[in-house]
């Protein structure tokens, strides 16, 4: 680490060791510590720690924001229970994910290997990645374009084929699926990039040894590949699946949870009943919910995969 | 796009810790004779390229047709009746009958204020968190005090936790604050810091040797004044990195302004693109000034993207791998 000359302060011959500079400066460095963290302390308390256990608390509350809450115990959650809106939403949610991070982890891994393979253009990189710069409601208000019934273009191609139209975002059946896929398009250059910083890591001396020993492309892929990437496979998984699970702008901006509930996915609905219903209590109970389901996710992710554990060493 | 610009050409300072050894080349195994394989691979490849432009073409296209022709030619891959007036619409610099005529409202989308809008709140997000929690990670990785390992772990469990759950005692807080429709409000939860930049910036900050540091307090600077005179000159790279991947969150948040910031004075660009929309249910909307908008609020992000693409693109995949 270099210094630019004139910030480096002429270094002192002076051997001054550390327990010689007097009794306090360890204090002191407790308080400069202090000034330092003041400014993300205050952030971190007012706006992560305190809203947490203010949305826990809440979560045991029946609250309309207009009267104090009043403290009601498990109710809210036992009417999450039977509240077949929330089980309606739970389902809606998870078949988005599965749908999303299915096509998204497979393509993205493919789309992985091919750059490893045959590029190491930056400007190709920069286009893969272009989707995931964009804002989230722009990519939505284009695909609601372009997915329009009457004159959106997948539709001219679809009717030029001779498939006929189909109500991509206006269908029970077909909403959630094209949700899925407009988001497979704006994560698969992210995910795949992800992916690719893990092939790099792969040395070759391993791939040059499978090559002198004559193994074909799929076998080296799937007997060297896929085993050495497991670890970077089972972060982006659990990194994508948690992202996924809180898809909220495309179907704000496209859908709105409907049509009939079809796409009323878990944050849609916990926004509904919070900012449309003011029903604060039962709104953080659900965003409760919702977190043990991601915890319980994560963990059981990583020991599946054994992520922490390298087959390189 | 044609190109990305390369700032510098070998960035490592980038990742905040010895990226993994990053092999120079793809394996080349045998000739580099165009086998069919590789043929077909490259053929692969631009597909998922054509898959990923496409729709950028497409919106362009479309901002730059006549809403009133879009019907009759929907399918034309070139702009229907090519005009810039969905973008004159969007500015605001056309006449009421000129955008009329076009298929347009007439009522102005008030582009202009909703842009500086968010150019402000994205603003104010960079600049506070960046700084703050640089000097939150300066503490926590430079200096020694009780309790420092226990509170970091605190700071990164906040990770874990969805932003929608902290979002509606927030909500209630800046309501309570009297913060609604206020920029404050808008910016607040962003402003001072967020798990990820303290953490990004910790791991930088851990590599710089101690030497520096320990010959500048020998000499009897002060803590802030080795932090501003020495620590941020260093880390200039790793804050410049940061600081574009906080613009670029920013820029695209949607659901925080959504609930804190609804008024046009403060209301940000995603919200009202989003808000054209649904002011429109049933309708044909108009397309292509909605095009065009979406155009214009993409592209500032194309603008990062082509100035600090490998900056970028190396930022991103340092932070998958933490």
């Amino acid at each position: 680490m270099r210094l630019p000359g004139s910030t480096v302060p002429p270094v002192a011959v002076r051997p001054t060791p550390r327990t010689a500079r007097g009794a306090g400066w360890r204090q002191r460095e407790g308080l400069a510590a202090m000034a330092f963290l003041a400014p993300a302390a205050l952030g971190f308390g007012a706006f992560f720690l305190w809203p947490t256990l203010r949305a826990l608390y809440l979560s045991l509350t029946d609250w309309d924001l207009l009267s104090p809450p009043t403290l009601i115990g498990f109710d809210n959650y036992v009417r999450l229970a039977q509240d077949p809106l929330f089980w309606n939403a739970l389902g809606v949610t998870a078949e988005y994910v599965v749908l999303n991070i299915g096509s998204q982890t497979i393509l993205a891994l493919g789309l992985a290997v091919l750059l490893h393979r045959l590029t190491r253009s930056m400007v190709i990189r920069g286009i893969v990645l272009l989707p995931y710069l964009i804002p989230n409601v722009v990519v939505a208000l284009i695909f609601l374009w372009m997915l329009d019934f009457n004159l959106g273009v997948s539709n001219e191609v679809l009717e030029w084929l001779g498939v006929g139209r189909i109500p991509f975002l206006s269908s029970e059946t077909w909403a959630i699926p094209t949700i899925a896929g407009i988001n497979t398009w704006r994560y698969l250059g992210h995910t795949a990039l992800l992916i690719f910083a893990g092939l790099q890591a792969i040395p070759r001396e391993v791939y040059e040894a499978a090559a002198i020993d004559g193994g074909s492309e799929w076998r080296i892929f799937t007997r060297i590949t896929v085993p050495l990437l497991r670890p970077v496979l089972a972060l982006v998984l659990v990194l994508t699946m948690i992202g996924s699970f809180q898809i909220f702008d495309t179907v704000a901006v496209t859908t709105r949870g409907g049509p009939e509930n079809a796409t009323r996915v878990l944050y849609y609905y916990v926004f509904e009943r919070a900012f449309n219903q003011y029903d604060f209590g039962y709104a953080a109970a659900i965003c409760t919910v919702l977190m043990f389901i991601l915890a319980a996710i994560t963990f059981v992710q990583l020991r599946l995969m054994r992520a922490n554990q390298s087959d390189l060493s | 796009m044609t190109s990305i610009p390369i700032a510098e050409p070998t960035d490592t300072s980038t990742a905040a810790r010895p990226a993994p050894a990053v092999t120079p080349s793809a394996p080349r195994r045998g000739s580099r004779r165009w086998r069919p394989g590789r043929v077909l691979a490259w053929v692969a490849l631009g597909t998922v390229l054509g898959a990923t432009l496409f729709p950028f073409w497409w919106v362009v296209r479309t901002g730059l047709s006549n809403t009133k022709e879009l019907t009759t030619n929907a399918g034309s891959f070139l702009p229907v009746d090519l005009t810039l007036g969905a973008f004159r619409r969007v500015l605001g610099v056309a006449t009421t009958e000129d955008a009329v005529a076009q298929g347009g409202s007439g009522a102005s989308l008030n582009f202009w204020l909703f842009l500086r809008n968010s150019v402000v709140v994205a603003t104010l997000i960079t600049a506070g968190q960046v700084f703050f929690s640089a000097m939150a990670a300066y503490a926590f990785a430079r200096l020694r005090w009780p309790g420092r390992d226990a509170v970091f772990f605190l700071f990164l469990t906040a990770l874990m936790i969805p932003p929608i759950f902290t979002m509606i005692p927030n909500f209630v807080l800046i309501k309570q604050l009297g913060l609604l429709n206020t920029f404050a409000g808008v910016v607040a939860p962003y402003f001072f810091m967020t798990p990820f930049a303290v953490f990004f910036m910790r791991q930088f900050l851990l590599g710089i040797s101690h030497e520096v540091e320990e010959a500048a307090l020998i000499d009897g600077a002060g803590r802030f004044r080795i932090f501003s005179r020495i620590i941020l000159p260093i880390s200039s790279a790793p804050l410049a990195t940061l600081a574009i991947l906080t613009y670029l969150q920013a820029w695209n948040e949607y659901m925080w302004p959504l609930v804190v910031g609804q008024r046009e004075d403060v209301r940000v660009l995603t919200v009202a693109l989003a808000l054209v929309r649904q002011q429109t249910p049933q309708g044909s909307p108009d397309w292509a000034g909605l095009m065009a908008g979406t155009v214009l609020a993409a592209l500032p992000v194309v603008l990062l993207l082509l100035v600090f693409g490998r900056r970028l693109i190396n930022s991103i995949q340092f932070t998958g791998l933490k």
